[in-house]
């Protein structure tokens, strides 16, 4: 027999609590799969471009100084969006698995928000991750000052929740069948005109280019990446690049969350 | 919300898509009215069937009830909450069994159900012994640990089933839940929710099956084209099949005489002949055999055979609609 008697709706918290616990649950189990997804591309850049190159003498080496924040960046800008976007393309595509958790009784924005949380997450376990594996392989870097923690966790957070937010507008916007084409057209010139292997003071030497970036999200990050990590080089101003990352978590937010009901809500 | 015992109501719904594919430089098509104005109550504890053919309706009703669908106009309510003011309420008094099963696949069985009563605020100690229960309930016991891909097509169903009730709702939707089933399964699903409707649960099913509706639903709607054709009870909607039911009479001799009187008896909607064959629509089912039988005598014929058709929502539904169902 059906409870007769209605108890009160649960608290969002308590549902928003629960919505992680599953997300957190099946992260844990898939960890291995997302540490090799996250750090074999970073891993091979740092042997080639921070270990190999400056050993054969075709880079100076103070280049892994300049590429350290950029490699971090990438890592965790990509955990992010890809851990918001593609459960996201899958379960709107054709799984439909989301379903059960857009009939729990929170506001359907709760679902997504859920996500950028644990986007910011993956983002952050990249970070950590790639961070001592890099200063591992590269060897000591003579600008990499660790007295900036701080402005370290806020850029990572930052950053990762801009691209979380860019997940879900990406991962909600986009077909099945286009996922693949999003990642040659969108993310691959992101990720090579985001700053993240040279500073972005270095594109003076082209100046239509320096301010043509300044619509990638990623030279943001990698720019506060820099100036967190190694504040004695040329890097943008930290206020600069927070304003910036907020002004992008507010407007992918309002367009993702914006999709994500067109999706979820016919 | 107790003073209406009303699990389901519906005024004026009507719900229109916008067309697909009329993007610049497409042609432009007509927007897709799903919904015209439907007005439905559906009672306490009440086992209600949507019975119609695909593009009916049916699945957008159920979606605005279920809080998934935003009606373009009318109002709904459901276990007394407004679906659209009112839609986290609503979600917290329905279960859901969805047309395709879509089952959290990164989850086992278990986990599925237990996560599920977590979406609901269900504390997991209460929620571990609910699944277990349900699952020995529905027969998948022996699967909790399991993968959800090692469930069969009616095991799938069954835990959707399930993850339904975990949380108790007052109201329990099912889109289509037997299409894709072989036959087995779907008398087993048949008898699981008699179970639940017997236990006083509200049931909604939609269903293109006659045969479903027939069997299961107290009242059923019949639905073409976003429009309420007809609402009652299997039993009186059938009565209201043209003519009623069919009864063959074979007599030992032209029946063309028998005929004529039989037209004018009380219950008769039509009567013809076939040679000896007399064939009869009557509005009151068998009962008007003996009268027949008797008509038939003081015409001088005896009766030889009889054959009783009784009237389907089949019938009902190409008479309403001049199509057949599938």
């Amino acid at each position: 027999m059906p409870t007769p008697l209605v108890p009160p709706p649960p608290s969002t918290l308590r549902i928003f609590g629960a919505l992680l616990r599953r997300d957190i649950h099946v992260t844990k189990r898939e960890l291995p799969y997302f540490l090799v997804r996250t750090t074999l591309q970073p891993l091979l850049f740092i042997v080639v471009f921070g270990y190999l190159l400056p050993r054969m003498g075709f880079v100076g080496h103070g280049y892994g100084a300049a590429l350290l924040p950029g490699i971090i960046a990438v890592s965790l800008t990509l955990s992010s969006v890809q851990s918001v976007a593609l459960p996201m393309v899958q379960d709107f595509g054709y799984t439909h698995e989301i379903e059960d958790r857009l009939l729990a009784p929170v506001p359907m924005r709760m679902i997504a928000f859920e996500k950028i949380v644990m986007g910011v997450f993956q983002g952050l376990i990249a970070a950590a991750v790639v961070l001592p594996m890099s200063r591992l392989i590269m060897g000591p870097i003579a600008a990499l000052g660790g007295a900036h923690i701080a402005s370290v966790l806020l850029i990572t957070i930052l950053g990762a929740a801009a691209f979380s937010n860019l997940g879900l507008l990406m991962g909600t916007g986009i077909n099945p069948q286009q996922i693949g084409l999003m990642f040659s057209v969108v993310v691959a010139p992101m990720i090579f005109f985001g700053c993240a292997y040279y500073p972005w003071q270095g594109l003076q030497a082209v100046p239509v280019m320096k301010y043509a970036v300044l619509v990638n999200p990623l030279v943001y990050v990698a720019e506060g990446m820099r100036g967190a990590l190694t504040p004695a080089l040329p890097h943008m101003s930290l206020l600069a690049v927070c304003g910036a990352l907020i002004a992008l978590i507010a407007l992918f937010w309002t367009l993702g969350i914006r999709s994500f009901e067109r999706r979820a809500l016919t | 919300m107790h003073d209406t015992p009303d699990a389901i109501r519906t005024l004026a719904l009507r719900k229109v898509y916008p067309a697909p594919g009329t993007r610049r430089g497409r042609e432009v098509r007509p927007d897709i009215v799903a919904l015209i104005g439907l007005d439905l109550a559906v009672r306490d504890g009440e086992f209600f069937g949507l019975l119609g053919p695909n593009g009916a309706g049916k699945t957008t009703t159920i979606g605005i009830l279920t809080t998934r669908v935003k009606p373009t106009s009318g109002t709904a309510t459901v276990a007394g909450a407004d679906v659209v003011a009112n839609e986290v309420v609503v979600r917290q008094r329905i279960g859901v069994v969805p047309q395709r099963p879509n089952p959290d696949r990164s989850l086992n069985v278990r986990e599925n159900l237990v996560f599920h009563a977590a979406y609901f605020g269900i504390a997991r100690s209460v929620a571990a012994r609910r699944a277990v229960e349900l699952l020995t309930q529905l027969g998948i016991a022996d699967k909790a640990e399991a993968k959800v891909d090692q469930l069969s097509g009616g095991q799938q169903q069954r835990l959707m089933i399930a993850r339904a009730l975990i949380h108790e709702p007052r109201v329990l939707f099912l889109d289509e839940p037997t299409v894709g089933l072989d036959p087995q399964a779907r008398h087993d699903l048949w008898d699981i929710l008699r179970g639940l409707h017997a236990e006083g649960r509200t049931i909604i099913m939609t269903t293109h099956y006659m045969e479903e509706a027939d069997l299961l639903c107290e009242r059923v709607a019949i639905m073409h084209q976003g429009r309420l054709l007809a609402l009652d009870t299997p039993r009186l909607l059938k009565s209201r099949a043209p003519g009623g039911t069919l009864i063959e009479l074979v007599l030992d001799g032209d029946a063309t005489a028998a005929a004529a009187r039989v037209r004018m008896l009380p219950g008769v909607a039509s009567a013809e002949t076939l040679g000896a064959v007399l064939r009869i629509y009557s509005e009151r089912g068998g009962e008007i055999i003996p009268i027949l039988i008797q008509t038939a005598g003081a015409e001088g014929r005896e009766v030889r055979d009889i054959h009783l058709s009784p009237p389907s929502l089949e019938t009902l539904f190409i008479s309403l609609t001049g199509r057949k169902l599938d």
